[in-house]
């Protein structure tokens, strides 16, 4: 469980990429795993299939170091997208302080999306976790694809986004919106445990 | 000495629009008549919005339509310069006429009048000159004439006296406009979007544009390539919007993908940074937060304000805890003093957290002094309290009492003569009442309550006497009518009546005869203790002496034969006093005579057989009691009815 820790002086935060099948998360991942500095990021664990599919989970620990005086850590997780793991997305999204959920843009995938974002408030309802205080960001992944295969954010949003969280539309593949959406999800978990630690 | 009119700054090249339309208008309308519409004229705006460049196309627009007219274009500081130099030339008075002369005035940046008061009169005087000549005069600043800072209140009017006009920020539109003439004037070429891209960045002026379109044309000069929207964001260093479809959003997003890896990286560190430096610097909104709470309270915040101090202590909400826990203590420990002594609540150190043990120490103090108000006394049980039809009224009054204290019968008024059993009556209720838990059952004759009210004001205690009263559960007074008289009594009496009884306390009384037969009771008093229930006990019947006597007897130690109790009870006796002190003759005799107590001895005794002892016995008569040289009791005094406690008494008596 992440927190504020006054006395050991550290921040850790859990930061679980989810959504449907083949969305892009473990490609977020990837790409910021790209981006942090070999100094600061741990080995990235990636259990994935022969065809590159989250077999398990990917797991990615970041160390920002000394911030304020505290040493502040991040640790980021997908799913496995796949229906048939919901038991591993369950655990993974056991403690976790903030969820990316990471939508396919394509219009087919649009059910396949609106399920991924059913299974996971009934999944965090398991952990006794109501999705409307999670601290929750929306990513349109995929919007470089040609337009007439792809909904509009706006489009998504309508669809998706009926919480009127913040959500960004991405290319993960190239890093587009990647960290934006990170910063996003980072700020909503940071804010949460500081008013928790002040509770 | 004045610049000349710079060529390219003519209305042809002004881009109108709606921010600047009306500026426009007013310099077309001076150009073309001078001195006839608006003079002086004064525009402002903020920096790089076109402010020169409208003066100068003013004098371009005025020198076309009458190509003779004097004009002359400068700004201030040139205008203080020449000034100046005509002045150590010793040639004021040519500078002056040479501006009166001119027929068309423009003067840029006047905002530099500021502290410049000898400019500031000169610009007056030419300004009323030219005005009274007709000639136009056309002023620029940065912000409008009352703003300048220390601007003569003659000068701001003269120069309000015109029209005012502002030119605004370009809209959009206006933006796009002026991109793509500039660029025109550049002979640059740009592919569709990249100058609406530029107009689409927010920009504080005209100048700022101007810079981002120069960087686009040389990056296009020196690339040799046509450069597209996204690219011309990157230059620009614009924050990218979502990727256009197709090939656009698939190169700007390359493009991004090519920033220095660091970059996004230090980007986010940068952003968690600012917000854990917030969260983390919360604990200090929370410790102010509670130094404000309890400080408007009336508390020392000493340890809360010595956190704030700190870089970051551990374990602040524990604190802040700690802390109002100590508070809520200080706050039940003065709420239990103010109680006990309302003067001892004031002490500082129930408003200091850091002062917990000397506050302890000093409740402490207080509640051993605070001596509970007199309780009943022990003596006079409820149960050896004998009934019977004269007194039955106020024994099931008494009853009724007891079982629901302050809410049946308040106040009870037990009236009655002397020895009756009005105290014995008064005490065991108190004693009953006593019993419930947390009780505080002041008991008391009215001489002691009157008594202790002096003693208090005399030392300077009257709070705290008052308090030690106010937190008893019942009161009880003895003789209520001793207070006749006794006004302050009666005041504080009347205050604490009215309270115990709104806080249904029970109040009992006693007087010899009812309330409103006493003499030197103020009317609340009288009132307050008729409106309970006043009961009466009379002289007492057979069956109630008969129980005395058993009592008295058997408390003597005398195996009480039915004769010697019939003939006492049938013996006249007003009250029950009386009984006593037939029986402690009778005891005494037998005492005396080493013999055994029976009904013959005791009419012996009573009915005075020796004559000499009925001799004695009448000359000191008084209630029954005899001083007899038989035994008993000897000294006079003790016969005495006002004796000072009701223990002492009961002890003499049964001696």
């Amino acid at each position: 469980m992440s927190l504020v820790n006054f006395t050991t002086r550290e921040i850790t935060c859990k930061i679980v990429y989810y959504g449907p099948g083949r969305s892009g998360k473990t490609t977020n991942l990837h790409y910021i795993y790209g981006r942090v500095p070999d100094s600061r990021r741990g080995r990235m664990v990636s259990l994935a299939t022969q065809t590159d599919r989250t077999l398990f989970f990917d797991f990615l620990p970041i160390d920002l170091g000394q911030i304020s005086g505290f040493s502040t850590r991040f640790q980021l997780y997908t799913v496995p997208g796949q229906v048939y793991y919901n038991a591993t997305r369950r655990l993974v999204l056991q403690g976790a302080d903030g969820v990316v959920f990471v939508a396919d843009s394509q219009a087919r995938q649009l059910d396949e999306n609106l399920e991924s974002l059913q299974n996971l408030q009934s999944n965090l309802l398991e952990h006794g976790v109501d999705v409307r205080t999670i601290p929750l960001v929306l990513q349109y992944n995929k919007q470089d694809l040609p337009r007439e295969l792809i909904l509009s954010p706006a489009d998504l949003d309508d669809a998706l986004n009926f919480r009127g969280v913040p959500s960004f539309s991405a290319d993960a593949l190239h890093g587009q919106g990647v960290f934006e959406t990170l910063k996003a999800i980072s700020e909503l978990v940071l804010k949460k445990l500081a008013a928790g630690t002040a509770a | 000495m004045t610049s000349a009119l710079n060529p390219k700054y003519s209305f042809d090249t002004f881009v109108v629009g709606s921010a600047n339309r009306l500026a426009v208008t007013a310099g077309h309308t001076v150009a073309e008549s001078p001195g006839a519409a608006y003079n002086p004229l004064f525009v402002y705006s903020g920096s790089g919005l076109g402010k020169t460049h409208l003066l100068m196309a003013i004098g371009h627009a005025a020198k076309k339509v009458a190509p003779l007219l004097n004009i002359e274009y400068l700004t201030l500081d040139e205008y203080v310069e020449a000034f100046h130099a005509s002045l150590a030339a010793g040639q004021g008075d040519m500078f002056r006429r040479r501006f009166q002369n001119v027929d068309v005035l423009l003067v840029d940046d006047v905002q530099f009048l500021t502290n410049r008061k000898e400019m500031q009169s000169e610009l007056l005087r030419l300004t009323e000159a030219l005005q009274v000549a007709g000639h136009q005069i056309v002023l620029t600043s940065d912000r409008p004439p009352p703003e300048i800072a220390d601007l003569d209140e003659r000068l701001i009017s003269r120069l309000s006296g015109g029209l005012v006009v502002d030119i605004g920020l370009p809209d959009y539109e206006t933006r796009v406009a002026i991109l793509r003439r500039k660029a025109e004037e550049r002979g640059a070429r740009f592919a569709p979007g990249v100058l609406e891209t530029v107009a689409q960045a927010e920009a504080g002026n005209v100048r700022e544009l101007m810079g981002a379109l120069n960087r686009l044309v040389a990056f296009q000069a020196v690339n040799d390539t046509s450069i597209n929207a996204e690219t011309a964001r990157q230059i620009l260093g614009l924050a990218s919007a979502a990727p256009a479809p197709g090939d656009g959003g698939a190169k700007a997003a390359a493009a991004g993908g090519g920033r220095g890896a660091g970059d996004e990286f230090g980007d986010f560190l940068a952003d968690v940074t600012v917000t854990v430096g917030k969260a983390v610097e919360a604990w200090r909104a929370r410790v102010g937060e509670a130094v404000l709470r309890w400080e408007g309270e009336g508390y020392r915040t000493q340890r809360l304000e010595a956190l704030l101090e700190k870089d970051a202590p551990a374990s602040v909400d524990k604190a802040i805890v700690a802390f109002t826990k100590d508070v809520e203590r200080l706050k039940e420990l003065e709420a239990e003093v103010a109680e006990l002594d309302p003067q001892a609540a004031g002490q500082s150190v129930f408003r200091d957290p850091e002062r917990m043990s000397e506050a302890e120490e000093a409740a402490a103090k207080v509640r051993d002094g605070a001596a509970p108000p007199p309780g009943p006394s022990a003596a006079f049980p409820l149960d050896a309290y004998a009934v019977g039809p004269s007194n039955q009224v106020a024994v099931s009054a008494a009853r009724a009492v007891l079982e629901k204290p302050g809410k049946k019968y308040n106040p009870l008024v037990l009236v009655g003569k002397s020895g009756l059993g009005k105290t014995h009556l008064l005490n065991a209720i108190g004693l009953e009442l006593a019993r419930g838990r947390r009780a505080v059952v002041a008991c008391l004759s009215t001489q002691a309550f009157i008594d202790e009210l002096i003693s208090a004001i005399d030392g300077n205690r009257v709070d705290w006497w008052r308090a030690r009263y106010r937190r008893a559960t019942a009161l009880l007074l003895d003789d209520i009518h001793l207070i006749a008289g006794k006004e302050r009594t009666q005041e504080e009496l009347f205050n604490l009546f009215n309270l115990l009884q709104d806080k249904e306390r029970q109040l009992v009384f006693t007087a010899p005869a009812p309330p409103n037969t006493l003499r030197g009771l103020e009317e609340r008093i009288v009132t307050r203790l008729e409106g309970g229930l006043v009961a009466e006990l009379k002289e007492p019947d057979r069956e109630v002496k008969r129980a005395v006597l058993e009592r008295l007897l058997s408390q003597q130690n005398v195996t009480s034969e039915p004769a010697l109790v019939d003939y006492l009870a049938d013996r006249p006796a007003d009250s029950v006093r009386a009984l006593v002190g037939v029986v402690q003759r009778v005891v005494a005799a037998a005492a005396a005579q080493d013999g055994p107590l029976n009904a013959g001895l005791a009419r012996e005794v009573l009915e005075g057989q020796t004559s000499r002892d009925a001799r004695r016995s009448s000359g000191f008569r008084t209630s029954g009691l005899v001083v007899s040289s038989l035994g008993g009791i000897k000294s006079r005094e003790k016969m005495v009815w006002e004796w000072a406690d009701v223990s002492d008494r009961v002890i003499e008596e049964f001696r």
